[in-house]
């Protein structure tokens, strides 16, 4: 369950996730989000969800804590390419307003 | 003549590497009766909650049995998943959106809303210190 980590422009940062995000999963991807928000200190951090096949309600929990801590970095966090049986999840916390410019799913 | 109903029971230990091996299961068993994927992935995120909650709630600080039955009949999905965990002092708090016990380890607290959300029916009953048990059920429809 690999996260590929990607700079786009300038204070950018694009986190693929990839595979399923349950409780045993979001640890680890969790860990390799915040370090590459140590390592590169980016403005803007877009989660791609593109290449998630499952995701339970431990996803919100990673996004939560994500847009945590982009928020206390002075950052923001937008939520690209989300396939709809997770935006159907994301919608229970009101998250999908974290959906990038309203509903588009592309950078 | 009525078609007799399919029924499994499966018996895992609390660790988190279950919880996808539990949905999959639960996946496996419904193929057969041919559901559609919206209802698959609403069926296997229930359990994945479900499941998530005796590992990470019922058996904090310990290891123990969880137990997964599921039935179908009637083109209906019964799932009951038990635990003898710590149990739960208020049900009906626990089942409040957003309400959870453990804020600082990232838990969204959406558990149950996704389980009621995503299945036709959810039912909690527990008792401090001997456990929990959450029975689901959902009617599967007809793939077109």
């Amino acid at each position: 369950m690999p996260v590929y980590i990607t700079e786009k422009g300038e204070g950018a940062i694009v986190a693929k996730i990839t595979g399923e995000i349950d409780h045993h999963s979001a640890r680890w991807l969790r860990m390799d989000i915040d370090t590459a928000i140590s390592d590169k200190s980016p403005k803007k951090l877009y989660l791609d969800f593109s290449g998630v096949s499952f995701m339970d309600s431990s996803g919100v929990g990673l996004v939560m804590g994500r847009y945590k801590n982009m928020r206390e970095r002075g950052g923001s966090v937008s939520l690209i390419n989300m396939p709809e049986y997770i935006e159907k999840v994301m919608s229970l916390a009101g998250m999908d307003r974290l959906l990038s410019e309203g509903k588009e799913r592309q950078i | 003549m009525k078609k007799p109903s399919n029924e499994m029971k499966l018996i895992f230990p609390s660790l988190s590497e279950n919880e996808s091996f539990a949905r999959i299961a639960v996946g496996g068993f419904i193929s057969g009766a041919n559901p559609r994927i919206d209802e698959l992935n609403d069926i296997k995120t229930a359990v994945s909650e479900a499941v998530t909650n005796c590992i990470v709630h019922a058996y904090r600080d310990a290891v123990g049995k969880i137990e997964l039955t599921a039935r179908l009949a009637d083109g209906v999905l019964y799932i009951k998943i038990r635990d003898r965990g710590c149990g739960i002092e208020d049900v009906k708090k626990a089942m409040e959106p957003l309400f959870t016990t453990l804020p600082g380890e990232e838990r969204s607290g959406l558990g149950f809303s996704v389980m009621e959300s995503f299945m036709d029916s959810v039912a909690v009953r527990s008792k401090p210190g001997s456990g929990t048990a959450v029975t689901m059920t959902k009617k599967l429809r007809t793939k077109i």
